[in-house]
């Protein structure tokens, strides 16, 4: 029998495509699909067994391997233009890791603090003082993230158009092998430019710091790629969901504003319940492995279904349902494993700032377009939202 | 007694366990390792924080010893 093709339309916004719960929900959990360049994969569905594939070094995470699951319809097996170390096993991962982690403790990121709040306030002071309706996206959700991230590598914000579109156009599904080459390429020649300047004249920040401490600029490069594509997308669909999910439920939003001990907490649950990078916990099996009772074999491309996951009954109570205070973080929206995403505290210390600043400040501000009348990003292999009119009282 | 044992060339820096327990773990200005600020909980509540943030622990680098 064939198997059925990946299905990646969710039933609503935050829950699963239905084929997502139908394989977690019918034992074993994992079962065979067919991604869209025809390769048939694993998919695991249930948060135990992700959570052991992620932690299994018999999965690789190299995009070398012809195997390697794809969600668009490129060519297998290419060398890909820039390698970085999301792509890598051990022993190079570990090396490539311990290069730059030293920037994302958590002590490091309560240092940006007060930096990310100036840069939030500032764009809610342009947001008010521009029309209304504004969009969201476009005023917070995507500056925010954007301004810290080029700050923190030293890359000049007035390029982030360039480097924006690029990112976007990565993300889309109905990539061409050709979009894709020409997005890699200009993103690389931008990022190969700069890097050569601060070897030049070296500058205090994260890419002057690992040229200062003799990392290849190759692998520098790599990196400011990962971190510039990485630290974009991801974080802004998470403000625009957060938003629209916070304001749809005044009462829970009252209880945020009251005591900002709550935030956090819901940031957790809001990541479990979107589990945007629905898709970036893919590998290929290196070994033969049992899981669940079922044999991967070597060479057997894997998914995992991480929004059926975070959805898993069997791990959280009422899986299905919001519940803001949940506490719950035992969640795979930034994965698990040594791949586990680097900058997930510079995430939650972003998504805390802009919520705890936006309510307060704008204690009036509502949706001017019904959520349900948003369009939701089922074209992106990043969840979110393409606009966000959010509208205010004059007084604000 | 229960001990806590991390084991540093697992470790990723993820930060989660300082994350879960800030008195019990720091990570290294170095390369954002691990550091066990408290590798024998001191009572019930030290251990229970212990056990989530082996829990939580991505690279598996902790873990508990009797």
């Amino acid at each position: 029998m064939t198997a059925p093709a990946l299905q990646t339309t969710r039933r609503c916004p935050y829950a699963p495509p239905e084929q997502h719960t139908r394989i977690r929900d019918t034992d074993p959990g994992i079962s065979q699909v067919t991604l869209p360049g025809g390769q048939v994969a694993w998919a695991l569905s249930r948060l135990e067994h992700i959570r052991a594939m992620l932690t299994d070094p018999r999965f690789s995470s190299d995009r070398r391997n012809p195997n390697f699951p794809r969600f668009t319809r490129e060519r297998p097996g290419r060398q890909p233009l820039l390698q970085t170390m999301i792509q890598l096993d051990p022993p190079e991962h570990g090396p490539a890791r311990k290069a730059v982690v030293g920037e994302f403790t958590v002590r490091r990121m309560a240092g940006l603090r007060p930096r990310i709040q100036e840069i939030v306030d500032e764009q809610i002071d342009a947001m008010l003082a521009g029309p209304r309706p504004a969009d969201l996206v476009q005023a917070l959700s995507l500056p925010v993230p954007s301004l810290v991230i080029c700050e923190q590598l030293g890359v000049p914000y007035h390029d982030h158009d360039f480097f924006q579109t690029r990112s976007a156009t990565l993300l889309s599904r109905a990539l061409t092998a050709q979009d894709r080459q020409q997005a890699l390429t200009g993103l690389r020649d931008y990022l190969r430019d700069l890097i050569a300047k601060k070897a030049a004249e070296p500058t205090d920040d994260l890419l002057g710091r690992q040229l200062a401490q003799g990392n290849d600029p190759e692998d520098v490069l790599s990196l400011a790629f990962l971190l510039l594509f990485a630290g974009h997308e991801t974080t802004a669909n998470m403000i625009s969901l957060g938003v629209v999910t916070l304001l749809e439920r005044p009462e829970e939003l009252a209880a945020l504003r009251e005591d900002p001990a709550r935030t956090l907490p819901a940031i957790e649950e809001l990541l479990r319940v979107y589990t945007i990078a629905e898709f970036a916990n893919a590998r290929v099996a290196v070994a033969d492995v049992e899981i669940g009772g079922v044999t991967i074999r070597a060479g057997d491309p894997v998914l995992a279904l991480s929004t059926a996951a975070n959805h898993d009954p069997s791990a959280f109570d009422e899986a299905d349902e919001i519940k803001l205070d949940r506490g719950a973080r035992n969640h795979v929206a930034f994965g698990f494993g040594i791949h586990q995403c680097l900058g997930q505290n510079l995430a939650r210390m972003e998504l805390q700032i802009v919520f705890d600043t936006l309510f307060r400040r704008i204690p009036t501000l509502r949706l001017a377009t019904p959520a349900d009348k948003l369009r939701y990003k089922d074209d992106a292999l990043i969840y979110g939202i393409h606009e966000v009119p959010v509208t205010w009282e004059e007084s604000a | 007694m229960t001990k806590i044992v991390a084991d540093l060339d697992r470790c990723v820096g993820a930060g989660q366990c300082v994350l879960t327990d800030p008195e019990g773990f720091d990570q290294s200005e170095e390369d954002g390792t691990v550091v066990v600020l408290q590798d024998t909980p001191a009572d019930d509540e030290a251990l229970k924080r212990a056990r989530g943030a082996v829990e939580i622990c991505p690279s598996r680098a902790l873990s508990l010893t009797e």
